[in-house]
């Protein structure tokens, strides 16, 4: 390999900053015409959305230009570990927010609807409610609520066995056998679109949806974003697999697998959680 | 001589090739100094924004009665001075600190990420926009005050939507700007400088990066379940759907709280770094200070519901926070005992930064005894929404932090300018701003105690000449913000050329490189012994 530069590399002017910063303007903007009923709210959004997908193309083919042309050292490397780790750390505490939610009104708001501790004023505004979970509140009716062991826990099974097929492919990285990465990620790739199939097929047969009170609330609240991540999670995995495949890594210089595998693992342990806390407890 | 000649040919060499003129320059930045320059003129241009909103709402309580704006403009006065003081002027101005000092003083030649960096600041311009432009939607500004509690906020207009959408954009950026921050405090160092002997500065902007990113996301919860349940139909903060509007309260103070500290630690760090200088001492217990930091940042998670004494929780949840709360003053006893050993026997001089830092430190300490005050539950419950409120808050928020950051700016402005700035209107500006701050809020103790509850437009006659005196000093406080305006501009356009060192007793890497600054700094790290 060429020697790495010296010095740390600080890049020139840029204009994808004040593009981004432009489509999170369009999105936001339109979205809250849209949510309004203001006509022009949908075409706006739609161009933020369009330029945000040029400018995540853009960007990172800049990056990864300049990464190919061993502008980073070792240090610029361990930047973006920095960064890559603390950011999926934002992720956990966005997702702890909701599970909070979750753990509060499972724990706290419902017992205290229910009877707040003895207090009169409550029996008399919801009269024999009974704080049990699932609930969709005491004036809403619950239809079907998700049971673990049916397609969650294959969803399970599924997500784990990704996990470790990633990891599989990781060793093939480490020992430069293409192949071993390939099929390693490929499998990835398809076992977390399986994942999303299967979780599509239950929403749609799910008899309550996200109008179903606090369980409602709080079971699509928490999936829905998993599933999102999921998505995310599934793109870079392709886009790192088109990378593979095109010989942008080697065993000692591949920063984007190793960030894309860390993300996939963190929203493997996000799965883990939600089994036990939404679907089975 | 030779050297000064080397670097100006350097400062030259960059200049040909660093760097687009003009306003691509600045679009386009990803030098930390630039980007830091555009965060501090933001935030002060947001500072006299929200300070004019705040100008109208004293005028409207000058007298009792309604006599200039209708009650709903009132409410959202209130709330976007809120918003836009904490989100629009003090975080931004803590953010411009971080980005010209902490690189300059770490030995780095940038910012980790100069890119993200450059995208965080152009991120808090759509936020602006869409919370200023909210003024003008059918229905006003967001009212429901700054802590958009359901279900107030669950049934405002468009402009409510607007106000969470910019927050969640502001969030963005507050993430990313603090990933870039701790990245560049972990990894950029000079060789040598390990991480006890970095700048109190630093150390306060590093733990507060990890408040953010704890912090942020959860709001981004909150806010986002606040947007479901306005318009996709969930029930998280609706009872009849088994949901809680308190459930907002505790995601949201969980976020508020360190949201606190955060707007407090940097100019903790500020007033570590502007104290010694002008007692010419060094700081009196460095690894104190650190630690009492990191300690504040570990408490101030467990405290938030002392935000919501009042709104229902059980009797030992009350406890819990009341104790947790009180154990805050611990730590933040520790630093201001700090500052103080640090003046004692010092040869001690006035320039203007060293009067906001005394200043300061005997203004928040009362703005934290108030805090303490507010701490014991039921007499909490006696003053939950009253004035005595808004001056605790505003005794740490505008001469804790907002004081903190003018002094910071006479501190560095030598070193960012290459100039003096007037001393002598300098110290008019502190002594005004200092007195009328006074004016402003201390009554606010006294009608608070009196029972006058906040964010309301009218109020009964006792408490009319309280209310004159504030109004009278809120309008000298904000008008002697015209006269910091000038004197910055002033200094921008000369004044006596300043010296590397700027201070005689400054001590540390970023006095060591020329004034003004040169665009590049330290491409090539520093030893630090």
């Amino acid at each position: 390999m060429s020697q790495e530069s010296k010095n740390y590399y600080v890049p020139g002017p840029s204009l994808w900053p004040v593009i981004l910063s432009t489509s999170l303007f369009l999105l936001a903007s339109g979205f809250a015409m849209t949510l309004n009923k203001i006509g022009m709210g949908k075409p706006v959004m739609v161009a933020g959305a369009l330029l945000f997908a040029y400018l995540l193309y853009g960007w990172f083919s800049e990056v990864i230009r300049e990464s190919i042309a061993n502008l980073y050292n070792k240090q610029v490397d361990k930047s973006f570990r920095w960064g890559m780790g603390w950011f999926i750390f934002s992720e956990v505490m966005f997702f702890f927010g909701f599970f909070g939610a979750l753990f509060y009104a499972r724990n706290v708001s419902l017992p205290w609807i229910a009877d707040a501790h003895g207090l009169p004023d409550a029996q008399a505004l919801w009269p024999g409610f009974k704080a049990l979970w699932p609930t969709a509140g005491p004036s809403l009716a619950l239809k079907g609520a998700m049971a673990p062991w049916g397609l969650p826990a294959i969803n399970t099974l599924l997500l784990l066995t990704s996990g470790a097929t990633l990891t599989w492919a990781h060793w093939g990285l480490m020992k430069d056998k293409r192949n071993q990465i390939i099929i390693g990620l490929a499998l990835t790739i398809l076992l977390g679109a399986i994942f999303l199939v299967l979780q599509a097929i239950e929403y749609h047969e799910a008899e309550f949806t996200i109008k179903s009170g606090i369980y409602g609330a709080t079971f699509y609240m928490l999936t829905g974003f998993h599933g999102l991540h999921v998505t995310m999670g599934a793109i870079m995995l392709t886009i790192i697999l088109i990378r593979v495949m095109k010989g942008h890594f080697n065993s000692h210089n591949h920063f984007g697998f190793e960030a894309v595998a860390w993300y996939w693992h963190f929203v493997d342990v996000v799965w883990l959680l939600l089994f036990v806390f939404v679907y089975w407890l | 001589m030779s050297t000064t000649t080397t670097t100006h040919h350097d400062e030259h060499a960059h200049d040909d090739h660093g760097h687009p003129s003009g306003l691509m320059r600045w679009v386009k930045s990803t030098n930390h100094k630039d980007i830091g320059t555009m965060y501090l003129w933001f935030s002060f241009t947001m500072f006299l924004f929200a300070g004019a909103l705040a100008m109208l709402i004293r005028l409207e309580l000058f007298q009792p009665g309604l006599q200039f704006v209708r009650p709903e403009l009132f409410n959202q006065l209130t709330t976007l001075h809120g918003l836009i003081m904490i989100f629009g002027a003090i975080m931004p101005a803590f953010v411009g600190f971080a980005n010209w000092q902490v690189p300059l003083m770490i030995g780095a030649p940038d910012m980790a990420f100069p890119r993200l960096n450059n995208m965080s600041f152009w991120l808090v311009i759509p936020a602006a926009i869409l919370l200023i432009t909210s003024f003008f939607v059918p229905g006003g500004a967001a009212a429901g005050g700054w802590t958009m509690y359901p279900p107030l906020s669950v049934q405002g207009g468009m402009s409510t939507d607007m106000s969470i959408l910019a927050l969640h954009i502001l969030g963005v950026s507050s993430i990313v700007g603090s990933i870039n921050i701790i990245t560049t405090i972990f990894n950029m160092r000079a060789p040598g400088m390990t991480l006890m002997k970095m700048p109190m500065f630093v150390w306060t902007w590093l733990i507060t990066a990890y408040l953010l990113i704890a912090a942020m996301p959860v709001l981004a919860g909150a806010l986002t379940m606040l947007i479901t349940d306005r318009h996709f139909g969930t029930h998280f903060f609706n009872a009849a759907g088994g949901g809680d509007p308190v459930l907002f309260q505790h995601v949201f103070w969980f976020f508020g709280h360190p949201e606190v500290y955060i707007m407090i630690l940097p100019a903790f760090g500020i007033l570590s770094t502007i104290i010694p200088t002008f007692a010419r001492k060094p700081l009196f217990g460095y690894a104190s200070m650190v630690y009492a930091t990191a300690a504040i940042a570990v408490l101030s998670f467990t405290v938030w519901a002392h935000h919501m004494f009042t709104t229902g929780m059980p009797v030992a949840g009350q406890l819990f926070f009341m104790y947790a709360t009180m154990l805050i003053s611990v730590p933040t006893g520790v630093k201001v005992f700090n500052w103080i050993a640090t003046m004692w026997k010092g040869s001690m001089t006035f320039e203007t930064p060293m009067l906001f830092s005394i200043a300061v430190v005997f203004l928040f300490t009362i703005g934290g005894f108030s805090g303490l005050v507010l701490a014991v539950l039921p007499v909490d419950i006696q003053l939950q929404d009253t004035y005595y409120v808004v001056a605790h808050f505003h005794y740490v928020l505008f001469s804790g932090a907002a004081m903190a950051i003018m002094g910071g700016v006479y501190y560095w402005l030598p070193k960012w300018t290459g100039h003096m700035y007037d001393e002598k209107l300098g110290k008019v500006h502190f002594w005004i701003t200092t007195i009328a701050f006074n004016v402003t809020f201390f009554p606010m103790h006294f009608t608070g105690l009196a029972g006058m509850p906040r964010r309301i437009p009218d109020y009964s006659q006792q408490f009319a000449e309280f209310n004159m005196i504030s109004s009278l000093g809120a309008f000298a406080l904000g008008l002697s913000q015209l006269l910091f305006l000038y004197v910055v501009i002033k200094c921008i356009k000369g004044g006596a050329k300043a010296t590397d060192q700027v201070w005689e007793g400054a001590h540390g890497l970023e006095w060591t490189v020329p004034s003004p600054a040169p665009f590049h700094t330290f491409e090539t790290p520093p030893l630090v012994k």
